[in-house]
């Protein structure tokens, strides 16, 4: 019964953290945008504008769910929840702290990457659905960019499961107790060390559509891309899917190299490090975001496949390498 | 024809850019026959917002038609408005006092530059960068504010009379002119370090959408597009009008094509217009803005008139028949993009999507003055 009640507060937990988390993200970002252009950014509801993401949803909420003619009604309605509920059951295996994991389960990293797998489909089935020939070129870039990205990271990620022994996320946390632990060094048995850390976050950008890669929804192209259509709530899924995909991004960037809920100084480890590190990663990406302009399509597909799987390639036969010397 | 390659042509599909797009930034609409991203055929449809400005100014004296020519582009108003003045002057035969010259060329190459910020901001917009829009608003309103004082406009201004201006400058502008020069200079270099040396920026525009010279006469581009093409056209320096000889500036021109010698070709021009604009405030005469024996009705004599100048996007020039009546009997307008725009369709094809969308935006278009 105890288990029970315990998984309930988790979930509960946990879909008011992605929310949260996702709301207020976009918060940071129309600020940090502001600032970035000599803006103010959003400033009049609440002090600094901080309720203007509770006045955003609920303008999203109220908004009619407009169902154009000739799409595929249930494939439609179902994209934005595939958009959502990937992002919110990959929170379940994540290590917030030593304790604070939903369920610690063995396989946990392949679970992520098995929820992420599904997101996609939100974005396939969303622009297919849409009957919107924007919609559909939208999609069909958002496929073959998350899945060419999706195989320099799983290289990564396997060079990083060698080095730690376990798929177990709070076990690789575990393993890193200090700054000079951390997976992000060659040291430790991850050869390329940092190099192998901007792969890996390049490809989280290039995952979660991030400029400069958000190619599926190029505005100055596709207009809104895959959710061309979808108005109020259905829009609002994809937005907020989105950016619990962000954070599951730099969540997992957090474990598998900076350490997760570990202080880098051995001292009084626990959530806080944890959302820290979360969040100077977030904010990155919001920061990159606003920097750059977009790529085009063949220039990311180019960047997969010419650089980053060859050098993730090298980097796992180098780090199997050097694990066999060490 | 095979069964495959027969099956493979009808594998195109049309899609309709505009006329609410946001890459073409006013209501243009593009007919693309698309082959997945690669675009087979590009053909723009004109004239959602056609308002027959030809017809107008055979319906309007000639004193009221200069607020239409300023709403045709309405980014570069200030030269528009200098080609109707001039050919009416011309016509005329009026003398325009010295110091009215140099303020409409001071003017003129302000509200150049202002049009180049604006185009470098919208440019990198398309490129899906967002934050260079806000600087280069920010510079350019500081241009709107110093053309606000004198012309009590910001963006039609009407500032020319037949044979000088509206009004004299005050004190203020002659400093706050030179402060914006002062600030754009040490602006610029770090747009450069930002955007235009940006890896991601250089690899979207080098070699992208390349027009030949070949391609720029057939067409009869000019501006920007024909510079970045290799060929050194400019009315300022071709068929020079106003008191642009006495002024030591340069042409630049690049001879690449592509879209990163356009974009070059405008960044330096802002430089140009900015060594113009100094020099002019150095020489300003006194005296007079406006002529003194300018009739109260302007009747050109009879009489076939034409009149070229260099808007910010190429060349602008009227020409205008009068039958010595109080207003033009036929009038024809040549607006630059009209024809800039007229290559894209031979410039697009095979092209991706995205890459089209960047010569686009490389040509600089303003809808309400291709369809006038």
């Amino acid at each position: 019964m105890n288990e029970v009640i315990r998984l309930v507060i988790y979930l509960v937990a946990i879909i008011a953290f992605a929310a949260l988390n996702a709301a207020y993200l976009v918060w940071v970002e129309r600020k940090g945008a502001g600032h970035i252009q000599r803006r103010i950014g959003p400033k009049e509801v609440g002090p600094y504008g901080l309720l203007q993401p509770l006045a955003d949803g609920a303008k999203l909420m109220s908004k009619q769910i407009l169902i154009p003619r000739g799409v595929d009604v249930p494939l439609f309605m179902i994209a934005p929840v595939l958009a959502m509920v990937p992002a919110i059951m990959s929170f379940v295996t994540i290590p917030f702290s030593e304790t604070l994991v939903a369920r610690d389960i063995n396989i946990g990293l392949l679970m992520i990457f098995a929820f992420a797998s599904v997101n996609i489909m939100a974005l396939l089935l969303g622009g297919w659905a849409s009957r919107n020939k924007y919609a559909v070129i939208s999609a069909t870039r958002a496929v073959s960019q998350n899945v060419s990205y999706e195989i320099p990271m799983l290289i990564t990620v396997i060079t990083i499961v060698m080095i730690s022994g376990s798929m177990n996320l709070n076990e690789i946390v575990m393993q890193q107790t200090n700054i000079l632990k951390w997976y992000i060094w060659p040291w430790t048995g991850n050869f390329l060390g940092p190099i192998s850390f901007l792969l890996f976050f390049t490809c989280s950008l290039a995952e979660t559509n991030r400029a400069p890669f958000d190619l599926g929804e190029a505005e100055s192209e596709l207009i809104a891309g895959f959710h061309t259509e979808y108005a109020g709530m259905g829009f609002g899924m994809f937005f907020m899917g989105e950016y619990a995909n962000i954070v599951i991004g730099c969540s997992l960037i957090t474990i598998l190299f900076l350490g997760g809920w570990q202080c880098p100084f051995g001292l009084f480890p626990g959530i806080h490090w944890f959302l820290i590190k979360l969040y100077a990663l977030c904010w990155t990406f919001v920061w990159i975001r606003w920097t750059y302009p977009r790529t085009t399509l063949w220039g990311l597909l180019n960047l997969s496949w010419k650089y980053l799987i060859p050098i993730s390639l090298v980097n796992l036969i180098l780090t199997a390498g050097l694990l066999k010397v060490m | 024809m095979t069964l495959l390659a027969e099956s493979q042509l009808h594998e195109t599909f049309e899609l309709n850019l505009g006329p609410q797009h946001p890459a073409t930034h006013g209501v243009l609409r593009v007919k693309l026959t698309m082959d997945g991203e690669y675009i087979v055929k590009a053909e723009p449809v004109l004239g959602y917002i056609h308002r027959m400005h030809e017809k107008m100014g055979e319906n309007r004296t000639w004193a009221q038609f200069m607020a239409n020519v300023g709403r045709m582009d309405y980014l570069s108003a200030m030269s528009f408005n200098h080609g109707y003045v001039a050919l009416v002057e011309r016509a005329m035969g009026i003398e325009v006092p010295e110091r009215a010259e140099y303020l409409r060329v001071i003017t003129v190459e302000l509200n150049r530059i202002q049009s180049h910020l604006l185009w470098w901001g919208a440019f990198v917009l398309d490129l899906g960068g967002f934050s260079p829009l806000l600087y280069a608003f920010d510079d350019r309103e500081q241009i709107l504010d110093l053309l606000e004082t004198v012309t009590g406009s910001r963006l039609t201004y009407s500032y020319f009379r037949f044979g000088g201006l509206y009004n004299d400058i005050d004190e203020n502008f002659v400093d706050g002119a030179r402060a914006f020069i002062k600030r754009l200079r040490s602006r610029i270099p770090m747009y450069h370090d930002l955007v235009t040396y940006n890896i991601i920026l250089m690899t979207r525009l080098k070699g992208v959408g390349p027009i030949s010279a070949e391609m720029c006469r057939k067409y009869g581009a000019t501006g920007p597009v024909l510079r970045g093409s290799g060929i050194q056209f400019d009315i300022r320096k071709n068929e020079p009008y106003s008191v642009y000889p006495e002024f030591d500036f340069d042409i630049p021109v690049y001879h690449e094509g592509d879209c990163m010698a356009r974009y070059m070709v405008r960044m330096d021009e802002m430089e140009q217009s900015m060594r113009i604009i100094e020099q002019a405030l150095d020489k300003l005469p006194d005296g007079p803005v406006k002529a003194k024996k300018v009739p109260k009705l302007i009747k050109p004599p009879i009489g076939d008139y034409y009149h070229a100048v260099e808007a910010a996007r190429g060349t602008f020039s009227i020409r205008v028949v009068s039958n010595k009546t109080n207003k033009p009997y036929r009038m024809k307008l040549r607006s630059p993009t009209f024809s800039n725009l007229s290559l894209f369709e031979e410039a697009s094809e095979g092209m991706l999507l995205a890459d089209a969308l960047a010569l686009m935006g490389s040509l600089d278009l303003v809808i309400p003055e291709i369809d006038r």
